[in-house]
């Protein structure tokens, strides 16, 4: 939980430097979150690389467990229908296009602001990132309630890249290729949902 | 997208070099990236007038929303977890 809450205070603080306008990311010439994501995917590839135990989960990989990308599409989708009950302000569609982001803020974001417009778009944006700050926040809770699959199914299109770590460090090691395929899977079916429900 | 995937490889690929030895710095450095990484979640998002504007309008229902999205998916995965544990062998192998 304490590792929980420096995340978020580093995101709290950002946001208010963001907001005063000390810093700003188009000013920074480089792109800093790119390398730091590829120095962060380098760290968990060497810890990866360095424990036998998890490459070998790969060919022994329980083949149940790759219908792990439709469970999460499935279980989202559903979620969206019965929260869409709760606002009846917003068409089905445009919740379930909401949703079909899977934590994948940036694409989604900018798919539904194109078709939906500026308003549906800032949701999404928020729920996307809402749903990663959920799953690094939610991550112990989501495995020790739900099973080691729950965090992975949370991070959505996040579990290959952003959220990776805190799913390693809570599910275990050997559940780190599943999370790579898992969000790689995940990641293509975006811009196909999203697109289909924006379309209906 | 796919250079991510191939750092990650190239990383994998030093991790299995450097099998057998202890890497205690792996975890602290891990640790920092992810803190730069959220803290430039946080400017991006601080910056952006259009977000700012509308978090405390939107923010409830884009809560709900992907609050929804994590609840229907963490009870589907008990279902899957006990499909997977029910078949031949262990798991988590």
């Amino acid at each position: 939980m304490k590792g929980s809450l420096i995340i978020v205070a580093f995101f709290i603080a950002g946001t208010i430097a963001g907001y005063a306008g000390w810093l700003s990311i188009d000013n920074l010439g480089v792109d800093v979150s790119f390398i730091a994501l590829s120095l962060l995917m380098l760290c968990v590839g060497i810890g990866v690389g360095n424990d036998i135990g998890a490459l070998k989960g790969l060919r022994t990989l329980n083949p149940r467990l790759l219908l792990l990308p439709v469970v999460t599409i499935a279980g989202t989708l559903l979620g969206c229908c019965l929260i869409a009950l709760l606002l009846p302000w917003r068409q089905l569609t445009d919740v379930l296009a909401i949703g079909s982001g899977f934590g994948y803020y940036s694409l989604s974001s900018i798919f539904i602001t194109e078709y939906r417009g500026a308003e549906l778009g800032t949701v999404a944006l928020l729920a996307n990132i809402s749903r990663e700050i959920i799953t690094l926040l939610g991550a112990p809770l989501l495995a020790r309630f739900f099973g080691p699959l729950a965090p992975i199914s949370s991070g959505g299109a996040t579990s290959m890249d952003t959220t990776l770590p805190i799913i390693t460090n809570v599910s275990g090691k050997e559940f780190v290729i599943l999370s790579i395929y898992h969000g790689f899977v995940v990641d293509f079916s975006v811009p196909f949902l999203v697109t289909l429900f924006c379309s209906l | 997208m796919f250079t991510i995937i191939l750092i990650m490889a190239s990383g994998i690929a030093i991790g299995w070099l450097l099998r057998g030895r202890k890497l205690p710095f792996l975890g602290r450095v891990t640790n920092v990236l992810i803190w730069v990484l959220l803290f430039l979640l946080g400017v991006e998002v601080g910056g952006d007038e259009r977000i700012i504007r509308g978090i405390a309008s939107l923010g409830v229902e884009a809560a709900l929303v992907a609050l929804a999205g994590v609840a229907g998916c963490a009870l589907l995965c008990i279902l899957l977890w006990r499909h997977a544990k029910g078949g031949k062998g262990d798991a988590r192998k």
